[in-house]
């Protein structure tokens, strides 16, 4: 027993439990500055957002300390029941949850406690994730396969949609990069950046228009994409026809299906998308030009980072944040409190503390000998990785506003103790790696 | 793995780029963040003599408007009530403000009274994008003095552009005292930095405060004016067109300044100030804004025949023995005299005894031809002139003082021609009348010379600013080329004009008081005559020393020697014995005699 215990607590892996704590305390200094005001001075006034961030922390540490105590082998046997409990919370939210800021996104306990189901469903889906591709039939090579993990984070991701919550919808598809690690093709993931590249020309070049020579005929700007793919399709096809029998077939149903899609991106984009996402899109690349109007979030929070300067302005002499110019600032927008008041400087350590949680969760991830357990570190990673990437990208205008938290850092018990779930059922696998095989 | 490391140096290098490389989003944020308030300074205040107010400042506001802060819908028609202007005058000016910035704070209505502006402010937060920001208006507890003090008004650009310190929205002083000592009475800008949120509500002091420096408040000024004296001169003098210098001979201290008709000072200061300039001085004939007490120039008539009287004594060409028939035939005489001497004829005003006088001093045969030896004896006397303060600009410390005229040799010759002229010619000067001009002022101060007995300090309406003393200038006596000896006989006649039977101003008397004066009636072409009066008292020790001229009311010592009287029983003895003397001042009325004869009331 003596043992046993020993061997436990040197097993975990520290680095990540200060990576973690790191992360929350500097979150909470910047939450701290972000809200501060002369008259609520107080570290422990609950009145105000650090106060009860204060809480959620030391909340949040009690609820780690218990994971660590909980016998590991639940996380693998029950990974269904985890994921069918929270994607039972996110039924249950659309029927009786509360609706904040036109979202139904909360469960509100006894009026005082929100708690956000989203936050809790990436836990489940998680753990169901790494419990079916980490069976003995599944290849994620198969359809069927592929398929069935589709549908497992389709459901939270439908149910989210409904709330609407598109930016934490959108998390669900972090998942590509695990499925990638368990042997998805590269080519799925070089669609996907394809699609992606396709649909920001096609929202250029429909601004535009252009003259056929010769003809009085006047076309818009997408059908010279459609032309440069069949001109470029074509000659690719040409070429390669005598060398590659096989070859000129997929070059041909991809730029069939290119076609389709950049043809397509115009209705999706005007008729399916709603009118704040289209022009926060527009915003982002520069298509149109509002910073009084739909682009003020985005144009405020560069402000606040921009003004930061090198080294910033200093603890809590952050005017942009403070003082409400910046929106959501506790939240959100909280590396704009970074960017303000620690300048490149701040911003530079709170980059590389990420970068360096991340690739310790990698390191953690393919030291296991579980097949679980390593399904479930890539899982973490990319959840935090997409949240990481897509918040400050936000922040400092190289993403279209999505309203996703910074890990750990963003002001929410819900998100604070969803991420602190995530993180320690993966230190606790961690730590018993050596006694868990399958 | 790769790409972790990817995403942080895309995030990195964006972030040195919009952190480190880029300024425009330290602009951005100082822009919206910080304001920039100006600390004005309060303007120094005016006292009198004996530490009265003349001047001080009131809280007044300006309204602000930052046009990009102003929310639409905008409640215009209750908001043009509250603060009183016109739909048409708050589309031009909010177009006016959106010219100047979207961003930055400019003026839309200027210094509100600090009553007006408790019932603005009370509402202003219905009106985002509208702030006040405190300045001083200048206020003036006894309406008195108006052409002493001057007046300030918002700096143009060209003040901007002479005198760098200046900026928008400053005050200067562009008349009278106001303009003379505005470098000791604007005081020094403070510049406070705020933060403001995003509703544009102040948060605090940017950086605590190190950037901000507080406003120096202007140098107080100490006046030379009596505010009694000055208001008692004003009140004697309403109903007529005239000026009353009264000067401390001892010092140069001008105790009063008073110029008929006056305006009351509060009419030039605040929202009204342009509107009420127009009125003051398109829209009325009687140009009160003019300074008559040092603008106005007449020809010094009888009291001239003071300072002939003191060069001929000087010159030996009399004694106070000399005595001269009152040959009429001359030159037009009055009174019942026949051949006085010097104090006679001071006192009878005889002109055929200046007349003769002047001859000498024109004519003192120095050449053989009258025409040569002339302009020997003009230039001698023109330089005795000179001395006693005339044709020269007495440097008091209001601007525009004007210098009067006493005739050159190069006036005549370019009148009448070289040699073309001799004392027949320019005789008219010998009694104050002819080519000479004199400013009121200058009259008082040769009252001064008088009572003391051949010297000056350049009059002057500054005692002390903040604690300095009065300039330099103001402490040098000057002295005329008259030896002291020769007033004795002067004043004697002074004496007898005011207190002798018969004596041209026995209206000037005062029981208790030695007052000594000289009569003048300036004619006034088809008008009727200039009332002037010159005096000093008490005799030994003089205290006050005072010219008052009356425009149009006749003979000098009907108007201008009574109210002269007043002027010095009231500064000696602080109190008047016979109200009736001053009643009678009171209700005369001399302005627009013309009027009165048309309508055949009078």
């Amino acid at each position: 027993m003596e043992r046993t215990r020993r061997t436990f607590w040197s097993d975990v892996d520290w680095t990540l439990v200060i990576l973690f704590l790191v992360l929350a305390l500097m979150g909470w200094i910047n939450i701290y500055a972000a809200s501060y005001n002369e008259e609520h001075q107080s570290i422990l006034d609950f009145s105000m957002g650090y106060g009860k961030q204060l809480v959620w922390i030391i909340a949040s540490l009690i609820l780690g300390f218990v994971i660590m105590l909980i016998d590991v082998r639940i996380y693998d046997r029950l990974a269904y029941v985890i994921y069918g409990a929270t994607t039972l919370m996110l039924i249950m939210v659309l029927l009786v949850g509360s609706e904040i800021k036109g979202a139904k996104s909360w469960f509100t306990i006894a009026g005082v406690v929100s708690l956000q189901p989203s936050e809790f469903a990436k836990l489940g889906t998680a753990l169901a994730v790494s419990k079916f591709m980490s069976s003995m039939n599944v290849k994620i090579s198969d359809l069927q396969s592929r398929l069935t993990i589709i549908a497992i984070l389709a459901i939270p991701g439908i149910l989210i949609t409904l709330q609407p919550d598109p930016g934490s919808t959108l998390v669900y598809a972090s998942f590509i990069l695990v499925m990638y690690r368990e042997g998805l093709s590269g080519k799925i993931l070089l669609f996907g950046l394809l699609s992606a590249v396709l649909f920001i020309m096609t929202l250029f070049l429909k601004q535009t228009g252009f003259g056929i020579p010769f003809t009085e005929i006047e076309l818009n700007g997408k059908y010279a994409l459609v032309i440069a793919i069949v001109v470029l399709s074509g000659t690719s096809i040409a070429l390669l026809k005598n060398y590659n029998k096989s070859g000129w077939q997929s070059i041909l149903i991809g730029a069939i299906l290119s076609i389709g899609f950049v043809l397509s991106v115009d209705y999706v984009f005007d008729n399916l998308f709603k009118d704040r996402h289209r022009n926060r899109i527009n915003e982002l690349l520069g298509i149109i030009s509002d910073p009084t109007g739909t682009g003020y979030n985005q144009h405020q929070s560069k402000i606040a980072i921009g003004s930061g300067g090198f080294s910033g302005k200093g603890f809590l002499q952050g005017t942009q944040t403070k003082y409400d110019f910046v929106p959501e600032q506790s939240t959100d927008f909280i590396f704009c409190t970074v960017g303000e008041e620690w300048g490149f400087i701040g911003s530079f350590v709170v980059i590389a503390l990420f970068i360096a949680l991340l690739l310790r969760i990698i390191f953690i991830a393919e030291r296991q000998r579980s097949k679980f357990s390593r399904i479930y570190g890539y899982s973490v990673a990319s959840i935090l990785f997409f949240h990481f990437t897509i918040n400050i990208a936000m922040t400092i205008g190289l993403a279209p506003v999505i309203g996703i938290p910074l890990p750990f850092f963003s002001y929410g018990g819900s998100s604070l103790w969803g991420f602190t779930l995530l993180l320690f059922v993966l230190i606790k696998l961690d730590s018993e790696r050596k006694y868990v095989l399958r | 793995m790769a790409i972790f490391i990817v995403m942080g140096l895309t995030f990195l290098f964006r972030l040195f780029f919009i952190q480190v490389i880029d300024d425009t989003y330290k602009a951005s944020a100082d822009n919206q963040a910080l304001r920039y308030v100006t600390q004005y300074p309060s303007r120094g205040i005016i006292y009198d003599r004996n530490g009265e107010l003349l001047a001080f400042n009131e809280a007044a506001y300006d309204l602000m408007v930052t046009p990009r802060q102003v929310i639409q819908p905008f409640d215009t028609n209750n908001f043009c009530d509250l603060v009183g202007v016109t739909q048409e005058e708050f589309v031009e000016r909010m177009q006016k403000a959106r010219r100047h910035s979207r961003y930055k704070a400019s003026a839309f209505e200027k210094q509100i009274p600090a009553d007006e502006w408790a019932i603005i402010s009370e509402k202003l937060y219905r009106y985002p994008g509208f702030h006040g920001e405190k300045r001083t208006l200048r206020r003036y507890p006894m309406p008195v003095a108006s052409h002493v003090l001057g007046y300030i008004s918002e700096v143009s650009q060209r003040d901007i552009e002479r005198e760098p310190y200046y900026q928008m929205g400053d005050y200067l002083g562009v008349s009278g005292l106001e303009k003379t000592y505005e470098p000791d009475l604007r005081g020094t800008r403070g510049m406070k930095v705020l933060m403001v949120d995003v509703h544009n509500s102040i948060k605090g002091k940017y950086m605590d405060g190190a950037l901000d420096s507080l406003p120096v408040p202007g140098l107080n000024l100490v006046s030379t004016l009596d505010r009694k004296l000055q208001a008692y001169g004003e009140y004697l003098m309403q109903g007529k067109k005239g000026s009353i210098v009264a000067i401390e001979p001892s010092t140069g201290e001008i105790l009063a300044m008073v110029s008929a008709p006056s305006y009351d000072p509060n009419l030039l200061v605040g929202r009204d100030r342009s509107r009420n300039y127009v009125e003051l001085s398109a829209n009325d004939s009687l140009d009160p804004l003019f300074n008559r007490a040092i603008n106005a120039v007449y020809r010094p008539g009888s009291i001239f025949k003071l300072v002939q009287s003191l060069i001929g004594l000087q010159e030996g060409v009399i004694t106070p023995q000399t005595r001269i028939r009152c040959n009429r035939g001359i030159i037009a005489c009055h009174g019942s005299h026949t051949n006085d001497d010097l104090k006679g004829a001071i006192q009878h005003s005889c002109n055929p005894y200046y007349h003769q006088v002047y001859k000498r001093l024109i004519q003192s045969g120095k050449a053989n031809s009258i025409f040569e030896d002339s302009p020997i004896g003009l230039t001698n006397w023109r330089e005795y002139v000179l001395s006693f303060g005339l044709g020269t600009t007495l440097e008091t410390d209001i601007a525009g003082v004007k210098k009067g005229f006493v005739p050159d040799v190069a006036f005549y010759n370019k009148w009448y021609g070289e040699k073309r002229w001799a004392f027949s010619t320019i005789y008219s000067n010998s009694i104050g009348e002819g080519e000479l001009g004199v400013v009121p002022i200058q009259m008082a101060n040769l009252a001064c010379i008088l009572a003391n007995r051949g010297y000056y300090y350049t009059p002057h309406l500054v005692k002390e600013r903040g604690g300095n003393p009065k300039r330099d200038m103001y402490l040098k006596r000057n002295y005329t080329m008259i030896d002291s000896i020769h007033f004795q006989t002067v004043l004697d006649a002074l004496e007898a004009v005011v207190n002798e039977p018969g004596g041209t101003a026995r209206r000037a008397r005062i029981d208790s008081i030695i007052v000594c004066g000289k009569t003048g009636t300036v004619q006034n072409k088809d008008r009727p005559d200039h009332s002037v009066f010159m005096a000093f008292a008490p005799r030994e020790n003089p205290k006050i020393a005072i010219a008052v001229y009356v425009e149009d009311a006749g003979f000098g010592g009907t108007w201008a020697a009574p109210i002269s009287s007043l002027m010095i029983e009231q500064y000696i003895n602080d109190s008047i014995q016979n109200p009736l003397k001053e009643q009678r001042i009171v209700e005369a009325n001399f302005l627009n005699p013309e009027i009165k004869l048309q309508d055949g009331t009078d």
